[in-house]
């Protein structure tokens, strides 16, 4: 990689040991790829939930908070995706407290970092959104794919080392989507049904995420006749980047550069057509049982908008199995000052902040609540859960509520 | 059939091991159970199959960045792949084998999930880019 005056100086150690280190593991992936150099970025989004980085990743993240003040904060503003745990409700997940302490100690390293915890994986929605052509290094798979697509911004998947060291040293390696080359469209994709909730919107993600299979692929997608919302991206997304890896797609009429003369081009490649039974299919496919034992709703989290439909659902029922939805420490005040939370919890529900269901150690609160059927409106979730032992079912909100109180999914 | 195959991407030391071989893609949240040391998703063609110490050849990088703490916490433990081989790769594979210190070969000019057999003993020099089998099982 070709280096400036600012980065050889960090490589020679001018900046201090953790910045050097930071960029030194940059140069590694960038080499990897083929970067030519470095593009600087203007925000960072850090994955580092403790189930993941595990007691050898928070050591990690200490030994580096351990350097002087100067030598260790971050440049850019860099803030966080969900965390394991809302240390308010944890008992309610019955975590023990070994979970707990871990998480407190990677928040105490990463503030010391200088990180804002947001603790959000919709910062697109509540944070600040990225604008079109704005170089930035996100670290969820639905926040690159909603911000590359909808927003036009430039990110790859940096994984949670990577998106510290861009934090660190305000730039990232110049491969992949932060090149034009490689979001022009490589697949074709005809939609013959609009799909009407978060679920379909989810599964029609998850058809094409699958489909392509690469991270790679650029699907781009003519058919949907109504211009969809900010909640239903935000599921289309998050299932096409956990199915299919894919960090990009291109809406017809819809997404900014879905206009790109480069990618009309692509109206010429020979359309895969994908139908309502093709949408249904998926969701279907794991409807293996009729009962549940939790009903979950995370992955994305939630937004303000989502929380009043689910409240409505939820307002003057009684559940009989316990429902769980997630949302931001953004989001969760004005859940709590518009009466949303009380209407879901008075139904028996529990509303969580700042952290993602299957980032909170799934396998083991399911071994400790007795939880394997899962009902859920989250496409990405049903694709995940699998590998935690659960038996995880896709179905609306609706429906998922009414499972909640009968303890059966129509 | 070729015993020598050329990447196109590589990173890490040289090291021979037993391999564990899949048409099947890859996230080390998505389909391990850490822990236990063993594939968990019921789904994966490897399902159930111990890989400490194997050099893994699957198709691609699955959706999900956890991949890229788990292999430095896996490591960490000493329950974690000698070496991945993929076809193909995304970033969060490359990020997670480059802080976890494990060796990594990509991209090949033909399926290397159908190239090699389950079990062979394969050794990987990702600075040549080169992958050998030392030893077909049959």
């Amino acid at each position: 990689m070709d280096l400036n005056q600012e980065e050889k100086a960090i490589l020679g150690g001018e900046f201090g040991p953790v910045v050097k280190a930071a960029l030194e593991h940059q140069i590694k992936v960038g080499d990897f790829f083929g970067a030519a150099d470095f593009v600087e970025v203007s925000q960072s989004h850090i994955m580092a939930d403790t189930e993941s980085l595990g007691a050898a990743g928070v050591q990690w993240l200490e030994s580096l908070a351990s350097h002087p003040l100067q030598e260790r904060l971050v440049r850019i503003p860099t803030i966080t995706d969900p965390r394991g745990t809302d240390f308010s409700k944890a008992h309610v997940l019955k975590q023990t407290q070994s979970m707990l302490s871990l998480e407190e100690r990677a928040i105490k390293a990463l503030m010391r970092l200088g990180v804002t915890m947001t603790d959000t994986c919709i910062n697109y929605q509540t944070i600040m959104a990225p604008i079109l052509g704005e170089h930035v290094a996100f670290g969820d798979t639905g926040v690159v794919i909603y911000s590359n697509s909808v927003c036009g911004a430039r990110s790859n998947f940096e994984g949670g080392p990577s998106a510290l060291a861009a934090g660190l040293t305000g730039r990232t390696p110049r491969y992949g989507y932060h090149l034009d080359e490689h979001r022009r469209a490589t697949h074709l994709f005809r939609v013959q049904y609009g799909p009407k909730t978060l679920n379909e919107w989810g599964a029609l993600g998850g058809l094409i995420g699958r489909t392509c299979a690469n991270y790679w692929t650029v699907p781009y997608i003519e058919g949907i006749a109504e211009v969809p919302g900010s909640d239903e991206l935000k599921h289309f997304g998050a299932a096409m980047a956990s199915f299919g890896s894919n960090a990009l797609f291109h809406l017809a009429g819809i997404t900014p550069e879905a206009r790109i003369f480069s990618n009309l081009k692509s109206l010429h490649l020979t359309a895969i057509e994908i139908h309502e039974a093709d949408i249904m299919g998926l969701q279907n496919s794991y409807r293996v049982t009729d009962e549940v034992d939790v009903v979950v709703f995370s992955a994305p989290q939630l937004s303000i908008i989502e929380l009043r439909d689910l409240a409505a659902m939820c307002a003057g029922k009684t559940f009989l199995k316990p429902m769980l939805a997630v949302t931001s420490p953004q989001v969760k005040p004005d859940a709590d000052r518009m009466g949303y939370t009380a209407t879901i919890e008075a139904a028996g529900g529990t509303v969580f902040s700042g952290m993602c269901f299957y980032q909170s150690y799934a396998r083991e609160i399911a071994q400790a609540n007795g939880w394997k059927r899962l009902a859920t409106n989250s496409a990405k979730m049903v694709n995940i859960l699998g590998g935690y032992g659960y038996v995880p079912m896709l179905a609306s909100m609706q429906d998922c509520v009414q499972a909640a109180v009968t303890g059966r999914l129509a | 059939m070729s015993a020598v195959f050329k990447a196109e991407f590589g990173m890490g030391k040289t090291i021979q091991a037993q391999c564990l071989v899949a048409s099947d893609g890859f996230s080390a949240r998505y389909d391990l159970d850490r822990i236990a040391g063993r594939f968990s998703r019921p789904a994966h063609k490897l399902f159930g199959e111990p890989y400490h110490g194997k050099i893994l050849v699957l198709d691609t990088a699955k959706g999900g960045v956890a991949t890229a703490w788990m292999l430095y916490e896996m490591k960490s433990r000493n329950i974690f792949p000698a070496a991945i081989v993929l076809n193909t790769v995304n970033p969060i594979l490359a990020q997670g084998a480059a802080h976890a210190d494990i060796p990594m070969l990509c991209g090949f000019s033909v399926d290397i999930t159908q190239a090699i057999v389950n079990g062979s003993w394969l050794r990987l020099d990702p600075k040549a880019k080169i992958l050998s089998i030392i030893d077909t099982v049959t």
